[in-house]
């Protein structure tokens, strides 16, 4: 695991692995697709139910990517290790992405569900929040021209922002909200029948792959960039 | 076979799955492209390098 964190190791070993993840993160979007609309409607909420799979899938994404981002921040800042900076700096315009569907498509389901798109509850301010530590840290790289200074800063804020991520999990614990509690880990196990249950896990896979697939691509594209800058300098050095 | 008259909910349910793969579809650009222009870069400065 830790003979990855080499960079050469890391671009040979992951060379075929995006092509592998993308084509599985595409069949299992198409499957997750099929069975979100074969499933049937429920009971309650009607067809409004189908937004779950799409909201669902990058709420739980917006997490797990501030979490891979904060680890990887942390990598960078205690052992300075360049490919977990790359891999922190290429996982946040991901991760906002995933949260900005997640606060979009949560707007799409409130409204019908709720009568409102935005109410200032817990657990909607606190993925507010997560969106706006995201682009404070896009906006902080983006703002220190030195790229070592930048990584550094940017890794601290990544840390301080991952008090936030239990604050978003169990605010509809903590806090009454608009926003219903928890219905798929949960203690007692998930409290949804198996036919919504099914595709909102094939899309929460789906999701899963579908970013992986990006990510190492990324990280791979940052890892060519700055040999190729490397590269570039010294030969402007050398002339 | 799917159900695709989502009834009243039509106004929330479609602009949600359509934000969604828009929003995924620009992901890919972004990624892929930055992808293509980082290779371009090393293959350029590889080619510039005599080591």
């Amino acid at each position: 695991m830790f003979g990855l964190a080499n960079p050469q190791r890391f671009m040979s070993a992951t060379r075929r692995l995006p092509a592998v993840l993308g084509v599985a993160a595409g069949l299992l979007l198409a499957a997750g697709v099929w069975l979100g609309f074969t499933a049937p409607e429920d009971y309650q909420q009607g067809d409004t139910v189908r937004i779950m799979f799409v909201h669902v899938p990058a709420s739980w994404l917006s997490l797990a990517v501030y979490a891979a981002m904060g680890g990887a921040s942390f990598f960078a800042l205690v052992f300075r290790h360049p490919l977990a900076d790359a891999a922190a700096r290429t996982a946040a315009p991901i991760g906002a992405a995933f949260t900005a569907l997640a606060l979009i498509t949560g707007s799409l389901w409130g409204r019908p569900m709720w009568g409102t798109w935005w109410e200032w509850d817990a657990r909607l301010t606190s993925v507010l929040v997560l969106f706006l530590f995201y682009l404070g840290y896009m906006a902080l790289r983006a703002s220190i021209d030195d790229e070592q200074k930048a990584g550094r800063a940017a890794a601290v804020l990544a840390l301080a922002g991952l008090i936030n991520l239990p604050i978003v999990k169990f605010s509809v614990d903590w806090w009454n909200t608009l926003h219903q509690p928890a219905s798929v880990f949960r203690a007692d196990g998930p409290a949804m029948t198996a036919d919504i249950l099914t595709p909102l896990l094939v899309m929460g896979v789906a999701y899963t792959v579908f970013f992986a697939a990006l990510w190492v691509t990324a990280i791979r594209a940052e890892v060519n960039q700055r040999r190729a800058n490397a590269l570039a300098l010294r030969a402007a050095g050398g002339a | 076979m799917p159900d695709l008259n989502m009834g009243e909910y039509g106004a929330y349910v479609w602009p949600a799955w359509g934000v969604s793969a828009l929003v995924m579809a620009a992901l890919v650009w972004s990624v892929l492209s930055k992808a293509r222009k980082a290779k371009r870069a090393l293959d350029q400065a590889e080619g510039r390098d005599p080591s």
